[in-house]
Protein backbone atom coordinates (compact mmCIF):
# COMPACT_ATOMS: atom_id res chain seq x y z
CA UNK A 1 0.00 0.00 0.00
CA UNK A 2 1.50 3.71 -1.38
CA UNK A 3 2.73 5.30 2.00
CA UNK A 4 0.42 8.42 1.06
CA UNK A 5 -2.72 6.48 0.97
CA UNK A 6 -5.28 9.12 2.99
CA UNK A 7 -7.55 6.03 3.96
CA UNK A 8 -8.65 5.34 7.39
CA UNK A 9 -6.47 2.40 9.41
CA UNK A 10 -7.93 -0.67 7.91
CA UNK A 11 -8.19 1.31 4.79
CA UNK A 12 -12.22 1.25 4.96
CA UNK A 13 -13.81 3.77 7.18
CA UNK A 14 -16.15 1.89 9.72
CA UNK A 15 -18.81 4.85 9.71
CA UNK A 16 -19.03 4.17 5.99
CA UNK A 17 -18.39 8.23 5.67
CA UNK A 18 -14.99 9.97 4.65
CA UNK A 19 -12.67 11.20 7.03
CA UNK A 20 -13.11 14.91 6.41
CA UNK A 21 -16.64 14.69 6.82
CA UNK A 22 -16.78 12.73 10.40
CA UNK A 23 -14.46 15.69 11.40
CA UNK A 24 -16.68 17.37 10.49
CA UNK A 25 -19.28 16.26 12.73
CA UNK A 26 -17.37 16.16 15.76
CA UNK A 27 -16.22 19.53 15.11
CA UNK A 28 -20.05 20.65 14.87
CA UNK A 29 -20.74 18.81 18.00
CA UNK A 30 -18.03 20.61 20.10
CA UNK A 31 -19.10 23.74 18.41
CA UNK A 32 -22.98 22.78 19.63
CA UNK A 33 -21.16 22.92 23.36
CA UNK A 34 -20.21 26.01 22.85
CA UNK A 35 -22.82 27.50 21.99
CA UNK A 36 -25.04 25.33 24.65
CA UNK A 37 -22.63 26.68 27.40
CA UNK A 38 -23.39 30.10 26.14
CA UNK A 39 -27.16 29.68 26.28
CA UNK A 40 -26.94 27.72 29.34
CA UNK A 41 -25.17 30.41 31.01
CA UNK A 42 -27.43 32.66 30.02
CA UNK A 43 -30.49 31.06 30.71
CA UNK A 44 -28.81 30.79 34.90
CA UNK A 45 -28.24 34.01 35.00
CA UNK A 46 -32.06 34.87 33.71
CA UNK A 47 -33.61 32.39 36.06
CA UNK A 48 -31.20 34.26 39.29
CA UNK A 49 -33.09 37.55 38.06
CA UNK A 50 -36.35 38.84 39.54
CA UNK A 51 -36.90 40.90 36.36
CA UNK A 52 -35.61 40.99 32.61
CA UNK A 53 -36.71 42.32 29.45
CA UNK A 54 -39.31 41.96 27.57
CA UNK A 55 -38.52 40.76 24.07
CA UNK A 56 -41.55 41.96 22.29
CA UNK A 57 -40.76 45.20 23.93
CA UNK A 58 -37.22 45.47 22.66
CA UNK A 59 -37.21 43.90 18.92
CA UNK A 60 -40.40 45.61 17.96
CA UNK A 61 -39.09 47.83 15.30
CA UNK A 62 -38.62 47.03 11.32
CA UNK A 63 -36.72 48.97 9.16
CA UNK A 64 -37.87 51.95 7.15
CA UNK A 65 -41.28 51.17 9.74
CA UNK A 66 -40.46 54.37 11.58
CA UNK A 67 -41.87 53.84 15.31
CA UNK A 68 -44.02 51.34 14.69
CA UNK A 69 -45.19 48.63 17.01
CA UNK A 70 -43.93 44.99 15.32
CA UNK A 71 -43.10 42.49 17.48
CA UNK A 72 -41.47 39.62 16.05
CA UNK A 73 -41.46 40.79 12.61
CA UNK A 74 -38.10 41.43 11.64
CA UNK A 75 -36.84 38.71 13.40
CA UNK A 76 -38.97 35.86 11.72
CA UNK A 77 -37.80 37.79 8.19
CA UNK A 78 -34.44 36.98 9.33
CA UNK A 79 -35.41 33.22 10.46
CA UNK A 80 -37.32 32.52 7.11
CA UNK A 81 -34.15 34.15 5.60
CA UNK A 82 -31.82 31.27 6.70
CA UNK A 83 -34.44 28.77 6.65
CA UNK A 84 -34.71 29.00 2.73
CA UNK A 85 -30.91 29.45 2.77
CA UNK A 86 -30.53 26.23 4.26
CA UNK A 87 -33.21 25.04 1.58
CA UNK A 88 -31.10 26.21 -1.43
CA UNK A 89 -27.63 24.38 0.05
CA UNK A 90 -28.96 21.37 0.22
CA UNK A 91 -30.25 21.55 -3.04
CA UNK A 92 -27.06 22.28 -3.93
CA UNK A 93 -25.53 18.87 -2.41
CA UNK A 94 -28.26 16.88 -4.25
CA UNK A 95 -26.98 19.11 -7.56
CA UNK A 96 -23.36 17.66 -6.60
CA UNK A 97 -25.04 13.72 -6.12
CA UNK A 98 -25.95 14.30 -9.22
CA UNK A 99 -22.63 15.77 -11.16
CA UNK A 100 -24.87 18.82 -12.55
CA UNK A 101 -22.08 21.47 -11.64
CA UNK A 102 -24.44 24.37 -13.22
CA UNK A 103 -27.40 23.20 -10.53
CA UNK A 104 -24.48 23.68 -7.86
CA UNK A 105 -23.51 27.26 -8.52
CA UNK A 106 -26.76 28.18 -9.00
CA UNK A 107 -27.84 27.16 -5.73
CA UNK A 108 -24.37 27.97 -4.10
CA UNK A 109 -25.30 31.68 -5.33
CA UNK A 110 -28.72 31.69 -3.93
CA UNK A 111 -27.25 30.57 -0.37
CA UNK A 112 -24.40 32.93 -0.88
CA UNK A 113 -27.26 35.76 -1.35
CA UNK A 114 -29.28 34.65 1.72
CA UNK A 115 -26.26 34.51 3.97
CA UNK A 116 -25.41 38.44 2.99
CA UNK A 117 -29.16 38.75 3.16
CA UNK A 118 -29.17 37.63 7.27
CA UNK A 119 -25.83 39.41 8.14
CA UNK A 120 -27.63 42.52 6.66
CA UNK A 121 -30.49 41.98 9.23
CA UNK A 122 -28.13 41.48 11.71
CA UNK A 123 -26.13 45.09 11.23
CA UNK A 124 -29.09 47.08 11.11
CA UNK A 125 -30.76 44.99 14.26
CA UNK A 126 -27.68 45.70 16.03
CA UNK A 127 -27.14 49.35 14.99
CA UNK A 128 -30.77 50.28 15.54
CA UNK A 129 -30.11 48.56 19.22
CA UNK A 130 -27.01 50.74 19.53
CA UNK A 131 -27.95 53.96 18.60
CA UNK A 132 -31.84 54.22 18.93
CA UNK A 133 -32.47 56.00 22.39
CA UNK A 134 -35.15 55.26 25.03
CA UNK A 135 -35.63 57.65 27.73
CA UNK A 136 -35.07 56.06 32.00
CA UNK A 137 -35.75 57.29 34.73
CA UNK A 138 -32.82 57.31 37.27
CA UNK A 139 -33.17 57.42 40.58
CA UNK A 140 -31.82 60.05 42.73
CA UNK A 141 -29.02 58.89 45.22
CA UNK A 142 -28.63 60.17 48.74
CA UNK A 143 -31.62 62.49 48.34
CA UNK A 144 -31.22 63.93 45.26
CA UNK A 145 -33.73 64.29 43.07
CA UNK A 146 -34.44 61.48 40.09
CA UNK A 147 -34.26 62.38 36.89
CA UNK A 148 -34.64 61.21 32.79
CA UNK A 149 -31.47 60.41 30.97
CA UNK A 150 -31.51 58.75 27.22
CA UNK A 151 -30.02 55.52 26.90
CA UNK A 152 -28.94 53.11 23.84
CA UNK A 153 -28.96 49.28 24.43
CA UNK A 154 -25.33 48.60 24.27
CA UNK A 155 -23.11 45.86 27.36
CA UNK A 156 -22.91 48.32 30.29
CA UNK A 157 -26.38 50.36 29.49
CA UNK A 158 -30.06 48.32 29.39
CA UNK A 159 -33.17 50.75 29.18
CA UNK A 160 -36.13 47.88 29.32
CA UNK A 161 -36.24 47.49 33.10
CA UNK A 162 -39.22 47.61 35.23
CA UNK A 163 -42.07 50.59 34.86
CA UNK A 164 -42.35 52.94 36.92
CA UNK A 165 -45.25 55.89 37.15
CA UNK A 166 -43.71 59.20 38.04
CA UNK A 167 -45.87 62.01 37.80
CA UNK A 168 -48.29 60.29 36.10
CA UNK A 169 -45.41 59.14 33.22
CA UNK A 170 -44.71 55.54 32.58
CA UNK A 171 -40.68 55.03 32.41
CA UNK A 172 -38.69 52.59 32.10
CA UNK A 173 -36.05 51.83 34.87
CA UNK A 174 -32.28 50.15 34.17
CA UNK A 175 -32.89 46.76 33.30
CA UNK A 176 -30.37 44.33 33.78
CA UNK A 177 -26.71 44.99 32.18
CA UNK A 178 -26.44 41.45 31.70
CA UNK A 179 -29.41 41.41 28.73
CA UNK A 180 -27.01 43.59 26.28
CA UNK A 181 -23.53 41.87 27.15
CA UNK A 182 -25.25 38.09 26.41
CA UNK A 183 -27.41 39.48 23.38
CA UNK A 184 -24.36 40.84 21.78
CA UNK A 185 -22.35 37.96 22.66
CA UNK A 186 -24.49 35.40 21.15
CA UNK A 187 -25.59 36.84 18.62
CA UNK A 188 -22.58 38.48 17.79
CA UNK A 189 -20.54 35.04 17.91
CA UNK A 190 -23.53 33.59 15.89
CA UNK A 191 -23.34 35.94 13.10
CA UNK A 192 -19.23 35.17 13.07
CA UNK A 193 -20.33 31.86 12.35
CA UNK A 194 -22.49 32.77 9.28
CA UNK A 195 -20.20 35.46 8.18
CA UNK A 196 -17.08 32.46 7.83
CA UNK A 197 -19.94 30.30 6.38
CA UNK A 198 -20.41 32.68 4.10
CA UNK A 199 -16.80 32.90 3.13
CA UNK A 200 -16.34 29.28 2.88
CA UNK A 201 -19.59 29.11 0.83
CA UNK A 202 -17.63 31.37 -1.65
CA UNK A 203 -14.67 29.54 -1.87
CA UNK A 204 -17.28 26.58 -2.91
CA UNK A 205 -18.72 27.78 -5.33
CA UNK A 206 -15.37 29.44 -7.12
CA UNK A 207 -14.22 25.49 -6.46
CA UNK A 208 -17.05 24.33 -8.20
CA UNK A 209 -17.08 27.13 -10.99
CA UNK A 210 -13.33 26.27 -11.84
CA UNK A 211 -14.22 22.71 -11.97
CA UNK A 212 -11.93 21.63 -9.50
CA UNK A 213 -14.88 19.15 -8.19
CA UNK A 214 -15.78 18.05 -11.92
CA UNK A 215 -11.99 16.89 -12.05
CA UNK A 216 -12.40 15.03 -8.59
CA UNK A 217 -15.50 13.23 -9.55
CA UNK A 218 -17.11 14.44 -6.16
CA UNK A 219 -18.65 17.15 -4.62
CA UNK A 220 -18.03 16.08 -1.11
CA UNK A 221 -16.74 19.30 -0.33
CA UNK A 222 -19.82 20.85 -1.20
CA UNK A 223 -21.41 18.54 1.48
CA UNK A 224 -19.13 19.43 4.05
CA UNK A 225 -19.72 23.04 3.99
CA UNK A 226 -23.10 22.24 3.61
CA UNK A 227 -23.03 20.76 6.84
CA UNK A 228 -21.38 23.75 8.71
CA UNK A 229 -23.97 25.94 6.72
CA UNK A 230 -26.97 23.79 8.83
CA UNK A 231 -25.14 24.02 11.47
CA UNK A 232 -25.66 27.36 11.72
CA UNK A 233 -29.12 27.51 10.72
CA UNK A 234 -29.89 25.00 13.57
CA UNK A 235 -28.30 26.93 16.20
CA UNK A 236 -30.48 30.13 14.93
CA UNK A 237 -33.48 28.31 15.54
CA UNK A 238 -32.40 27.96 19.73
CA UNK A 239 -31.28 31.56 19.67
CA UNK A 240 -34.18 32.90 18.45
CA UNK A 241 -35.76 30.80 20.58
CA UNK A 242 -33.80 32.01 23.90
CA UNK A 243 -33.64 35.64 23.05
CA UNK A 244 -36.58 36.15 21.17
CA UNK A 245 -39.73 33.68 21.97
CA UNK A 246 -38.90 33.31 25.31
CA UNK B 1 -23.38 9.49 -13.75
CA UNK B 2 -21.55 8.37 -10.45
CA UNK B 3 -20.56 10.16 -8.27
CA UNK B 4 -18.31 8.74 -5.86
CA UNK B 5 -15.65 6.86 -7.95
CA UNK B 6 -13.15 9.08 -5.94
CA UNK B 7 -13.77 8.50 -2.51
CA UNK B 8 -12.22 4.90 -1.70
CA UNK B 9 -12.87 4.77 2.13
CA UNK B 10 -16.25 4.14 1.26
CA UNK B 11 -17.36 0.77 0.99
CA UNK B 12 -21.50 1.17 0.37
CA UNK B 13 -22.17 4.05 -2.16
CA UNK B 14 -25.48 5.48 -0.75
CA UNK B 15 -28.32 5.48 -2.91
CA UNK B 16 -29.38 8.95 -3.67
CA UNK B 17 -31.91 8.46 -5.56
CA UNK B 18 -35.38 10.50 -5.17
CA UNK B 19 -35.65 14.16 -6.14
CA UNK B 20 -35.94 17.37 -4.25
CA UNK B 21 -39.59 16.40 -3.01
CA UNK B 22 -38.50 15.59 0.84
CA UNK B 23 -36.15 18.15 0.68
CA UNK B 24 -39.41 20.77 -0.24
CA UNK B 25 -41.63 18.70 2.55
CA UNK B 26 -39.21 19.30 5.21
CA UNK B 27 -38.91 22.84 4.11
CA UNK B 28 -42.78 23.80 4.23
CA UNK B 29 -42.88 21.53 7.74
CA UNK B 30 -39.72 23.96 9.56
CA UNK B 31 -42.15 26.87 7.63
CA UNK B 32 -44.97 25.86 9.39
CA UNK B 33 -43.29 25.15 12.79
CA UNK B 34 -41.86 28.36 12.92
CA UNK B 35 -45.43 30.51 11.99
CA UNK B 36 -46.78 28.10 15.15
CA UNK B 37 -44.09 29.56 17.16
CA UNK B 38 -44.73 33.02 15.77
CA UNK B 39 -48.18 32.56 16.79
CA UNK B 40 -47.37 31.63 20.27
CA UNK B 41 -44.91 34.63 20.92
CA UNK B 42 -47.72 36.68 20.12
CA UNK B 43 -50.11 35.01 22.44
CA UNK B 44 -47.17 35.29 25.29
CA UNK B 45 -47.26 38.87 24.31
CA UNK B 46 -50.93 39.72 24.42
CA UNK B 47 -51.19 37.93 27.77
CA UNK B 48 -48.17 39.78 29.34
CA UNK B 49 -50.49 43.09 27.67
CA UNK B 50 -53.25 41.82 29.87
CA UNK B 51 -54.03 43.01 33.31
CA UNK B 52 -53.14 39.90 35.45
CA UNK B 53 -51.12 37.92 33.46
CA UNK B 54 -51.54 34.22 33.97
CA UNK B 55 -47.44 32.93 35.16
CA UNK B 56 -48.69 29.19 34.67
CA UNK B 57 -50.24 29.76 30.65
CA UNK B 58 -47.41 31.26 29.96
CA UNK B 59 -45.00 28.79 31.13
CA UNK B 60 -47.03 26.37 29.09
CA UNK B 61 -47.00 28.28 26.39
CA UNK B 62 -42.91 28.74 26.83
CA UNK B 63 -42.82 24.75 27.12
CA UNK B 64 -44.87 24.40 23.85
CA UNK B 65 -42.21 26.86 22.08
CA UNK B 66 -38.93 24.52 23.64
CA UNK B 67 -40.73 21.17 22.18
CA UNK B 68 -41.89 22.75 18.75
CA UNK B 69 -37.73 24.23 18.78
CA UNK B 70 -36.64 20.65 19.18
CA UNK B 71 -39.05 19.41 16.48
CA UNK B 72 -37.19 21.94 14.07
CA UNK B 73 -33.54 20.81 15.37
CA UNK B 74 -34.62 17.26 14.51
CA UNK B 75 -35.46 17.64 11.21
CA UNK B 76 -32.91 19.78 10.16
CA UNK B 77 -30.17 17.65 11.62
CA UNK B 78 -31.80 14.75 10.17
CA UNK B 79 -32.87 15.37 7.03
CA UNK B 80 -30.95 18.73 6.15
CA UNK B 81 -27.74 17.42 7.41
CA UNK B 82 -28.21 13.80 6.51
CA UNK B 83 -27.68 12.42 9.41
CA UNK B 84 -30.55 9.90 9.35
CA UNK B 85 -29.03 8.69 6.43
CA UNK B 86 -25.67 7.87 7.98
CA UNK B 87 -25.17 4.17 9.50
CA UNK B 88 -26.34 4.09 13.66
CA UNK B 89 -22.77 3.68 14.86
CA UNK B 90 -22.20 7.39 13.85
CA UNK B 91 -25.45 8.67 14.60
CA UNK B 92 -24.49 7.81 18.24
CA UNK B 93 -21.03 9.15 18.13
CA UNK B 94 -22.71 12.19 17.80
CA UNK B 95 -25.83 12.13 19.49
CA UNK B 96 -24.80 10.33 22.35
CA UNK B 97 -22.27 13.06 23.82
CA UNK B 98 -24.91 15.54 23.23
CA UNK B 99 -26.85 13.59 26.24
CA UNK B 100 -24.71 16.03 28.98
CA UNK B 101 -26.75 18.82 27.57
CA UNK B 102 -29.87 16.98 29.53
CA UNK B 103 -27.60 17.20 32.96
CA UNK B 104 -25.79 20.67 32.09
CA UNK B 105 -29.68 22.55 31.54
CA UNK B 106 -30.79 20.62 35.12
CA UNK B 107 -27.92 22.07 36.89
CA UNK B 108 -27.44 25.15 35.65
CA UNK B 109 -30.93 26.41 35.98
CA UNK B 110 -31.56 24.66 39.17
CA UNK B 111 -28.55 27.11 40.29
CA UNK B 112 -30.05 30.12 38.79
CA UNK B 113 -33.29 29.00 40.71
CA UNK B 114 -31.15 28.30 44.49
CA UNK B 115 -29.40 31.73 43.57
CA UNK B 116 -32.84 33.68 43.07
CA UNK B 117 -34.00 32.09 45.99
CA UNK B 118 -31.30 33.28 48.20
CA UNK B 119 -30.97 37.03 47.01
CA UNK B 120 -35.18 37.42 47.75
CA UNK B 121 -34.76 35.34 51.07
CA UNK B 122 -31.54 37.04 52.02
CA UNK B 123 -29.81 33.75 52.25
CA UNK B 124 -33.05 31.61 54.00
CA UNK B 125 -33.06 34.65 56.69
CA UNK B 126 -36.03 36.23 56.17
CA UNK B 127 -39.51 34.99 54.23
CA UNK B 128 -39.45 34.92 50.24
CA UNK B 129 -40.17 38.58 48.60
CA UNK B 130 -38.94 40.12 45.68
CA UNK B 131 -38.28 43.85 46.75
CA UNK B 132 -38.96 46.88 44.08
CA UNK B 133 -36.37 48.99 45.02
CA UNK B 134 -36.53 50.99 42.46
CA UNK B 135 -40.39 51.82 43.50
CA UNK B 136 -39.66 53.48 46.83
CA UNK B 137 -36.41 55.63 46.08
CA UNK B 138 -37.69 58.09 43.08
CA UNK B 139 -37.68 60.89 45.72
CA UNK B 140 -39.43 63.61 43.61
CA UNK B 141 -42.75 65.27 44.66
CA UNK B 142 -45.79 63.61 43.80
CA UNK B 143 -44.21 60.47 43.00
CA UNK B 144 -46.60 57.70 43.00
CA UNK B 145 -46.64 54.26 42.53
Amino acid sequence: MPTNTKWWNGGRSPFNASYGKVMMWYFLMSDAFTFGAFLISYATLRFSLNDWVDPNHVFNSFPLAGSANLPLAFVSLMTFILIFSSVTMVLAVHEGHNMNKKGVEKYMILTIIGGLAFLSCQAWEWTHLLTHEHEVWINGVNGAAGHVELWNTTVSHNPFGPEITVNGHEYATPGPISFGSYFFEITGFHGFHVFSGVIINIVMYIKAKSGHFEQRGHYEMIEKAGLYWHFVDLVWVFVFLCFYLI
Amino acid sequence: MSAHSASPEITFHPEHTGGTKKIWKTFWLLSVITIIELVIGLTIYNIHKGEHPNATLVLMFKGVVCILTLAKAYYIVSIFMHLGDEIRNMIMTIVVPLCLFIWFIIAFLWDGTSWKNLKNTNAGSREYKVEKVEKHTAPEKGAKD
